[in-house]
Order: C-alpha cells, then structure tokens, then sequence
C-alpha cells in the first residue's frame, strides 16, 4: 500500500515538474527570441562583413528568405520544431541536427567524464570533512576548495597546458584530433579539461555535501545511533547522508548543469568542439535557428538535472519512505 | 651555432634576414645591411647560411600536417564566393584552383589558365589547360569558368568579390577550353584579380558546398564548420608536382596563447597570425621559429571628411601630426610593422612611392591647426574597439598625445560584435582594418575613387577617378607607376585616413616544416602553404 502510494506520488510530481519544464522551455525560447532579436545586424549583414554595402545585403537576405517579419521566422521554426526538425541553420545551410549532433555527442561525452570523476571525488571529500570536522584535514580541504574555486578557469587551463604539454611534454595540448587509438589516449586527450573543469565545480560539492552532513549529524536522531553504539562510518553512511541526500543531490544538479553550457572556456582553451562554442558562434552570426536549438538544449538539459535532483530529494524525504 | 651569433641577436633577427632574403635581396646586399650593423664578416656568414637553409631545403614527400589559424565559426564555407575568413581561404587553396595566383613577389603567374591575352586590356581571351579534372572525375571546361565568375554578379549568392566583380560585363565561352572576357573599362589588372581567392574555379551549376569539388592539390575529406577540415592529396592533380604532403588537417585555436602552446608542445606544425607580445615566447626555443611577412594589412584611423570635426581639414592635418607612428610601431606592435605614409600601398609592392615620407609625429604644428580650426578644448569622441587589430592600442597612444597639448580626444570603446556594420565608416573618428590587396587599382577603387563602396573618410576628387581610370587601363609599366605615385601622394595629404603602419604578420612554424614562402596575398603563404611545404622527419 505504501509502496504504491509512494510511486504514485513520485509519478505525479515528475508529470508537474513535466509539465512546467514545457512551459519554461517555451517561456525561454520567446526570451531568447527577442533577445537575440534585440542584437545589432542580422545574418546576412555578418556575412558579408565588411563587403555589407547595402544592395548586396538586401540580395542576400531575399535569397536567404530574410524579408519575411522575425516573429514569422520563429514561428515557422517553433512549427517545425513540433514536428522535430531542429530547421537549417542560416549561416551555412546545414541542418542544424547535423550540426548540434557531433557537437552535443562531444559535450555529453566530456561531461560524463568530468562527472564520473568530480562527484565522487566531491562525495568522499565533504563526507570525509564532515566527519573529521575542525581536523586539520578539513580544515586543508577547504583551504583547497576555496583556492581552486578562486582562481579563474582559464587561469587553471593555461597554466596546466604550460606545465603538462609544453615543459613536461605528458600530455596533449589539444584535446579534439589527438590521436585516440588506445584507452590510455583518451585518458592523456581528456586528462587536462577533465582537471579544468573538476577545479570548477568541486569545490561547490564539496562545501555543499560537508555542510548538509554535518547538519544532519548534529540532528538527535543520529546522536540517539551514535549512543547505541554505532561506528563513527556506519553513523555518517546509514543513518545521517540519506537524509542529506536532498541538499547534495541540488548541488550536484546545479554544478552539473554547468558543464553543457558554461564550458566554453574550456573548449576554447583545449580546442574542444562542443555545443557552447556552437551557441556562440551561432549569436555572432545572428543565426536564429541556431541559437534557439542550442538554447533549448541548454535548457532541457538544467530542467532535466534540476527534476532529477527533485526526485532524489523527495526519494529520501524520511516521511515517504 | 650561438657562439657565431652576435650577443644580442634574436630569432627576430633571424626572421628578418630571411624575410630580405625571399624579398630577392642578394648576398651582397645583406652582407652589407649586416655590416652596417654591425656585424661581424665571419659572423655575417653564418647568419646567412641559417636563413638560407630554412628557405633553401630539399622537399620530402609524405606526412600530414596539422596547422591551426586563429578564426572559425559555424559561418565557415567552402563556397569560393562566400570566403571571409583565414580558414575559408586555406580550405578554397587547397581543394580549388584559380585561374591565376600571385608568386612571392607579387606577379601573377598562370594556373588554371594557360594564357591570357588581351590587345585593348578590355577584351580578353583566357585558353584553359587541356585535361585538367575535378575530384569528382569530371573535365573542365569553359562552362566552369563561365559559370564560376559569373555566380559572383547574382545578389542571391552573396559574393564577397561582387564590386570588383562587376566590372566583367560579358563573360562567354568561345570554344570548350576558351572563354572570353570583357570588361566594363580597359584594365590592365585583370590577370592579377583573377588570382583573388573569391575566384577559384568550382565545377558548372554547384550550389552545394557540404563538400568540395575542385580541381586543387588535395580532396576533401572532412568539412566540419567550427570544427576542422581534412584534405588527402589529389593524387590525379594536373600539376607534375603534386603535394608533398598526404594529408593537411586545419583548424582554429582562437586563444593566442593556446596556439603557441600547440605549437611548442608539438601538437600542431604551423601556428597563424601570433600576436607581437608573444615573439619572446618563441625567440630561442630550437623546435619553433617565426615567419614574418609585411604585405599591406593595417589599421587606420578614420577622419570622415564631410562630417563635424573633419569637416575642419585643419583638424585634420593636426591629427596627422599627433599620431606617433613610431610609438606605434615601437610599442603596440612591438616592432612587428613597417611605419606607414597615410596611404593604402605597402613597401612590399612595386608600386609603393619610395619618396613619400611619414609625417613626423610634431605636437607643436597638431596644436597649430587644431587652433586654426578652433577646436581646442573641445570634446571629440573617437570610437575604437577591438575589432580592427590593435586599434584600442592606438587610440591611447592616439589620446595620450593629444592630452599632452590640451586636446580632449574621447576614448569610446565600443564591442567587438557588429563593430563593421555599425561604427566602421559610419562614425565620424573611427578605426577601421583593411586586409592586404594584391594591387593598387583594387585598393584605391575599393577606397579612395569617389564612388568607392568603403570610401572610410569619404574623400572625392574628380583628379583621382580620372587617374585611377586612366592607370588601370595603361598597359606601358612606367606610365602607371607615374601615376600610381602621384596618387599616393593624393591619397596622404588630402584624405582624411592616417595609416600609422603596416602590421606584420607572424606565423610560428615548427622547424620541421619547409617550404613556407611569404606571399603579398598573406600570412600563410597567402593561405596556399598546404600544396607547398612538407615535413621533415
């Protein structure tokens, strides 16, 4: 009976969170329509560049389709959108699924390395100073944490090619286009944005899980099993991270989000092409169909990471389990 | 080798030896430049021999190289027409022929054409080379050529070359390997603009460009825009030498330091267009040298003519004077550039008047004419941004120079982004960049004559566009470089644009990499270098 009542409610707030994430995506798509709407120049004035005299701008945008009102434009490419075509992009006349396709393939896959290396990294650390709070361990710790957090990436990246790639000749400079033949040259090709980017967003985790554990462990609850004799692991482990879980799991989503969209740096740096550099050259090129398939991407992928933190928090809500 | 190094020889030196040397200086020439500097006979010897040998070496076949330019986006093209940046034209030299190219010293030498004649510099007949193939198996002929010029007078393409373009009012085939040009006014020119990147030859009715079909030394392999294109070399190219190299991968590091990184780390061979600041880093690091080539790009400073304050030619004048070329040359561009005259023609080309000095930077006669124009005190806005190379840079110097006599020049810095369709040539004081034009007639109709499509300071001088007319339809040598000066000293003392220097460029080059030649198209061996230069173990 509880088992069921329990899916149900799960059910039931992921279709909200549905529901509203529709609705925000929609929201932003207009936010970024008229933002992008609000930029100086259009595509073909971009293209042509300095040869932008005002007839050859004009034959351009007829041929281009361009004379049509903006607000036409975009609602021909929120149609389309329904029907899953991601439309063409104006400034090469691809298709902007072949164009984001590689590109996102890129993302998810640093991504997923940089996660599957910092959150458990952030995970053992915060509980491991949570657990020997004020020791000189934690205390090291945050001092770290605090350092990395404050040095700017692109600080962290460059210095890191100097050392790694030129003076010590270890590793790669770039990290797209080496030669990846072998495991240990994917782990050579990403070792350096994977250490960039870890630098950025540990340091949240880390603090986050340390203050959420040591919160829960001040609780009477987990004093009670600490008197009935729990060890030191078993009391942190079992009965005071579960109910941690809530607070760790938003920090992490929030930390993750991150690196889809906010890793341009990075991908500049190591020359990585990935989908933020996709959405900055598609802003600088007014190209609209462009901005908005990336913007969207951008913004499922926050949606997604948020509910999923939601229902990991509610998961481990005591009352409901 | 140091030892026979004078002490405070650098790699700079080094380059600029070379640079004399591809320029056809001889022997005799820099022993005496060296000399005169004060170098040593012994040490003279040795210094020619290194740069010698990094021109002079024997070719390897084999290898692919890896090189990387500073600029791509999702706006990157393999359409001919549509080229604008670095990596547009690297690609379009690669997979495509022209007509004609431009050799290093700026003549233009036959490619696709097997001659071209005129009578009149008015009606031309190009003969095409026999047998020549595209990738894709088929033959060209005619059709391609007519088809390929012809794209860049339809608006809906888009053409970069249109305005010079235009000009080629009738453009037939003849006969399956002739076509015939003519041309809206005699100019003698043409064999050279064909030579222009936007004109390479692309194979009848293309009009997707997802992949290339040329007729160049190398194939397409892979086109991603914003990403990297791969080229594998053409193996049934119609050339005797075909590539060296089998295979050439492009892209672009935007970040400077991070391309130089590239580049000593040995992930990449050749690095385009380094910043000046960064020649320490590459000076005395045995794996890396620089290439240094000077071929006419500059940024300028803008004084339109027919708005407040340049309507005042006083002010003017005075703006003249206050610009510290050296200073700019000296400590913005950190030597990398050849002071310039006020006028669009660099040293490097054959027409450059020789006799035209720089005006010398003279604060006391700026404060004259800025006193006869009555502006003293008051406040003008000069818009610069980073867009144009270096431009905020100069607009301090610029300022600094101005405070100093009580001038109050105001500094706005405006972003980068649509910086050329909304302050360059529209504002009354603004910066603007113009990239290296392989003659003057392009230069000057593009700039100066009255009609000009980017006339920066709107000069007009019926004198001007008479000449202009009259030099490019002037077949006798002597009698167009008359003119030419003539016009150069025009262009410096009555239009309002102050060219303070011609920027070098800087690619760092790895010291396996031969064959890389300057070329008065630009850095890159006018972006060619891929069927040129090959690796050395």
């Amino acid at each position: 009976m509880g088992q069921s009542l329990t899916s149900l409610f799960i059910v039931i707030q992921v279709l909200k969170r549905l529901g509203i994430a529709f609705l925000t995506l929609i929201v932003v798509s207009f936010a970024v329509f008229f933002a992008t709407d609000m930029l100086p120049g259009d595509v073909a004035q971009i293209l042509l560049g300095q040869a932008a005299t005002p007839e050859a701008v004009a034959g351009l945008r007829e041929a281009m389709g361009l004379n049509e009102p903006a607000l036409q434009r975009f609602f021909g490419w929120l149609t389309g959108l329904t029907h899953g075509d991601l439309g063409t992009s104006y400034a090469n006349n691809m298709a902007v699924a072949e164009l984001i396709d590689g590109r996102l393939k890129n993302s998810l896959k640093l991504a997923g390395v940089t996660t599957a290396v910092s959150v458990p990294l952030s995970l053992t650390l915060g509980i491991a100073a949570a657990m020997w709070r004020n020791s000189p361990f934690d205390r090291a710790v945050s001092i770290a944490t605090i350092s990395v957090i404050s040095v700017p990436e692109f600080m962290v990246a460059t210095l890191s090619v100097l050392i790694f790639a030129v003076w010590l000749d270890w590793l790669p400079a770039l990290s797209f286009g080496a030669d990846v033949s072998s495991f240990v040259d994917v782990l050579r090709a990403y070792a350096m944005p994977v250490i960039t980017l870890s630098c950025v967003i540990c340091a949240q985790m880390i603090r986050m899980t340390r203050a959420a554990v040591i919160e829960t462990i001040n609780t009477p609850y987990v004093e009670m099993a600490l008197l009935k004799g729990a060890s030191r692991w078993r009391m942190v482990l079992v009965h005071a991270l579960p109910n941690a879980l809530g607070p760790i799991a938003n920090a992490i989503a929030l930390s993750l989000s991150y690196l889809v969209g906010g890793v341009i740096i990075v991908e500049t740096i190591f020359n990585y092409p990935g989908v933020a550099k996709l959405m900055v050259d598609a802003v600088a090129t007014r190209d609209l169909p462009l901005i908005q398939s990336t913007a969207m991407i951008f913004c499922i992928s926050y949606l997604s990471l948020i509910t999923l933190a939601d229902v990991i928090a509610t998961l481990s809500n005591p009352r409901l389990r | 080798m140091t030892s026979n190094k004078p002490t405070n020889w650098t790699g700079h030196d080094d380059s600029m030896v070379e640079n004399m040397l591809r320029r056809g200086a001889s022997r005799r020439d820099l022993l005496k430049f060296l000399m005169v500097s004060g170098v040593g006979a012994a040490t003279s010897g040795s210094i020619l021999f290194k740069a010698q040998q990094a021109l002079a070496a024997t070719p390897v076949t084999g290898g692919s190289l890896r090189a990387a330019g500073w600029s791509s986006s999702t706006a990157d093209t393999l359409d001919p027409a549509k080229a604008s940046l670095s990596t547009d034209y690297v690609r379009c030299c690669a997979f495509y022929n022209r007509l004609t190219f431009l050799d290093e010293s700026g003549t233009p030498q036959l490619e696709l054409a097997e001659s071209i004649d005129t009578a009149d510099a008015q009606t031309w007949e190009v003969k095409l080379r026999s047998g020549v193939e595209f990738h894709n198996g088929k033959t060209l002929t005619a059709d391609d050529v007519v088809y390929s010029l012809k794209r860049h007078l339809d608006k809906s393409v888009g053409s970069k070359a249109n305005s010079i373009a235009k000009q080629m009012t009738e453009i037939s085939k003849l006969d399956d390997l002739t076509v015939k040009i003519v041309l809206m006014a005699p100019n003698a020119d043409l064999p050279t603009i064909l030579s222009l990147h936007h004109f390479m030859i692309i194979a009848e009715g293309t009009k997707e460009f997802t992949t290339a079909n040329g007729t160049g030394a190398f194939v397409c392999d892979t086109f991603e825009p914003g990403v990297r294109s791969i080229g594998v070399r053409n193996e049934n190219y119609f050339k005797s030498q075909k590539a060296y190299l089998d295979s050439f991968e492009f892209f672009a590091i935007p970040d400077n330091s991070a391309r130089i990184n590239a580049l000593l780390s040995g992930d990449i061979q050749l690095a385009a267009a380094l910043n000046p600041r960064s020649r320490r880093l590459l000076e005395g690091q045995d794996e890396v040298r620089m290439s240094i080539t000077t071929s006419g790009n500059y940024t300028n400073l803008n004084i339109r003519l027919d708005m407040e304050p340049g309507t005042h030619f006083d002010f003017v004048e005075g703006m003249k004077s206050l610009v510290h070329r050296e200073a700019i040359q000296k400590s913005v561009l950190r030597g990398m550039a050849e002071i310039g005259n006020d006028q669009p023609i660099s040293p490097s080309n054959r027409y450059y008047n020789i006799n035209l000095e720089p005006r010398a930077y003279d604060p006391e006669k700026a404060l004259f004419h800025f006193k006869k124009a009555g502006l003293v005190g008051t406040e003008i806005p000069m818009i610069t941004s980073s867009a144009p190379n270096s431009a905020v840079d100069m607009a301090t110097v610029v300022q600094q120079a101005g405070s100093e006599i009580g001038m109050k020049l105001k500094l706005e810095q405006v972003p980068a982004d649509g910086y050329w369709s909304n302050y360059w040539l529209k504002s009354p004081i603004h910066f603007g960049n113009i990239n290296p034009r392989p003659t003057p007639d392009i230069l000057f109709s593009l700039l100066y004559s009255s009609d000009a499509p980017w006339n920066e300071s709107r000069y007009k001088s019926e004198k001007f566009d008479k000449m202009m007319l009259e030099a490019r339809g002037e077949l006798r040598e002597d009698r167009r470089a008359t003119m030419y000066w003539e016009m150069q000293e025009m262009i410096a003392n009555e239009a309002g644009t102050i060219i303070p220097a011609f920027i070098s460029n800087i690619d760092g080059v790895s010291s396996k990499l031969g064959g890389l030649k300057s070329n008065p198209l630009g850095g890159m061996m006018g972006y060619a270098f891929a069927e040129y230069v090959w690796l050395n173990d």
